[in-house]
């Protein structure tokens, strides 16, 4: 990066992700992506909220450098150290829970470090499960272990929770922010669930064609309750950003229907 | 079920610590018989030996299951039908070694680059179209009658279940999984020994019991071909002179080799594959 002698900030000096100009499409017809700018601060955590097709897993997958058979163009600046949370857990089915968190993890006490952080999650005594015996939201524990265990400096989140049922996914929010407020990685969650996004991150995105339509900081202190009448503004603003009027409507519609990480 | 009608009739209540229910799948098969898998062969030894007390079954279309174990047991003690055993069985593990071998590295070769695909798919898929006794006779111009052509022709007919079950495993590993290994950066070598092999694994050992029988199959046809020793001479022999009681032996020699053959695999199967929850468990 070249220096800027005149100026006394560097704009660039404490960027965890730099996207600038970033062009996605995977026909010719029109594009995921059409210019998307994006800034995450080291520690920051981000939710990216947007209407199906509004490019979110697009540009979670280019974070990630999962986009290879995808035509674009545009610059992406990662930390060396990303680590990946699926919507599905993916643990190796023939591999121990403990042996799947330490998959790939070239370090001489990576067992231990496994063991650490598989009791960070709850999961202590678990270690030599395999991983279908354990339940939809215990997978998920396992997967946020397999990530932290490596320490990243971002973690790039796709619809982690969308699987689980209510009340896990309500548990599993707790755990990501203390898990988060002890580790500060650089963090962009992806979901569809606006509540989510307020309750877990420092700043919201809405991404609607391709490109950032709103980007509002979550200036809520303490535990965020939604019984808080600045947590249900920020929601309805968010809400009507999203194109639904109805806030019952969508109370019902933040909760997806689909149930099926209870096997 | 049971609850809901408890609640609207009281009398129907069932006490929670009396509750004998076996608590089961109920579109599984059911609970796992104890030795299961011997009742049928002990059900055909049954009816053998009450055809032949009754006389339904004449010796000399088929001896008597006491001659055949004195029979059996003359054998043994003369050390022939050891050394014969030793010599088939020796044929056949030596073939499905090889065959086994063979098969698992051309299909590893074949799944995991499409290369090795375009080379080797084709010609396997033309040799299976191939009945490997078929191919005996021009074995033999190749090998002679000696061993080289029976072990070669055993490990011909092994190679082919185990590449097409095999690569079919590869094939159906979940691409989710390999995506989840880029993004965590394994090397290729990691990638192969902890996600490729493990996930296929069942395939290669539903091929392995198809080997198995193929090998047993193979082994039979080549023993008849000059052979000089093993339970296929034994038996070609007794049929020269019309022993059935010799024949017999041989043919439940080549039954135990294949029930020990096919045992073995089934416990390969459940200790590699424990990770796996089946209908059956």
């Amino acid at each position: 990066m070249a220096p800027h002698p005149g100026k006394l900030t560097d704009p660039d000096a404490d960027v965890a992700v730099r996207v600038r100009n970033l062009h996605r499409s995977f026909n010719e017809a029109g594009g995921v992506l059409n210019g998307l700018d994006l800034r995450i601060a080291p520690g920051e955590f981000v939710a990216l909220l947007g209407r199906s097709g509004s490019g979110k897993s697009t540009l979670l997958r280019a974070l990630a450098g999962l986009d290879r058979e995808v035509t674009g163009h545009g610059s992406i600046s990662v930390p060396e150290n990303v680590s990946v949370v699926f919507q599905d857990s993916r643990l190796l089915p023939w591999r121990r829970v403990l042996d799947n968190v330490v998959f790939g993890l070239r370090a001489p006490d990576a067992e231990e470090r496994g063991r650490v952080a598989l009791a960070e999650v709850g999961l202590e005594g678990r270690e030599r499960a395999w991983p279908h015996e354990l339940s939809g939201g215990e997978q998920q524990r396992a997967a946020l272990a397999r990530s932290l265990v490596r320490d990243p400096q971002l973690l790039l989140a796709d619809e982690p929770f969308g699987a689980l049922d209510a009340l896990t996914r309500i548990r599993m929010h707790v755990l990501l922010r203390k898990l988060c407020e002890a580790h500060r990685p650089a963090v962009l969650l992806v979901t569809h669930d606006v509540d989510e996004a307020i309750v877990l991150a420092d700043r919201v995105i809405v991404l609607d064609d391709g490109v950032v339509r709103r980007d509002v900081p979550v200036h809520l202190t303490g535990r965020r309750s939604q019984a808080d009448p600045e947590f249900a503004e920020l929601r309805t603003h968010l809400l009507a950003e999203l194109g639904v009027e109805d806030d019952a409507e969508a109370a019902r519609r933040s909760y997806p229907l689909h149930r099926k990480a209870a096997s | 079920m049971s609850t809901l009608q408890a609640t609207h009739s009281p009398a129907q209540e069932v006490d929670a610590t009396s509750d004998d229910r076996v608590v089961r799948r109920r579109l599984g098969p059911g609970r796992r018989i104890p030795f299961g898998f011997a009742i049928g062969p002990v059900l055909l030894l049954a009816l053998w030996a009450v055809g032949s007390a009754t006389g339904f079954l004449d010796p000399r279309t088929l001896s008597e299951p006491w001659t055949v174990v004195a029979t059996a047991a003359g054998l043994a003690e003369s050390g022939r039908l050891q050394d014969s055993l030793l010599t088939s069985a020796l044929r056949a593990l030596l073939g499905l070694g090889i065959g086994v071998a063979v098969g698992t590295v051309l299909a590893v070769l074949s799944g995991l680059s499409r290369t090795g695909e375009a080379l080797i798919d084709g010609p396997i898929q033309v040799k299976r179209s191939i009945p490997t006794l078929a191919l005996i006779p021009l074995l033999i111009l190749w090998l002679g009658i000696g061993e080289e052509m029976k072990v070669v022709t055993i490990a011909l007919g092994v190679m082919v279940p185990i590449y097409i079950h095999t690569h079919n495993g590869l094939r159906s590993i979940e691409g989710r999984y390999a995506e989840l290994a880029e993004t965590i950066g394994v090397s290729r070598a990691e990638f192969i020994r902890a996600v490729v092999l493990p996930g296929a694994m069942p395939g290669f050992l539903l091929g392995l019991r198809f080997a198995v029988t193929t090998a047993l199959l193979a082994l039979v046809v080549v023993e008849q071909v000059n052979s000089t020793s093993g339970i296929g001479h034994m038996i070609t022999l007794a049929s020269n002179y019309g022993q059935t009681d010799v024949i017999v032996v041989g043919l439940v020699v080549y039954a135990v080799l294949g029930l020990v053959a096919d045992g073995s695999v089934r416990l390969i199967e459940r200790k590699a594959l424990s990770w796996r929850r089946t209908l059956a468990s």
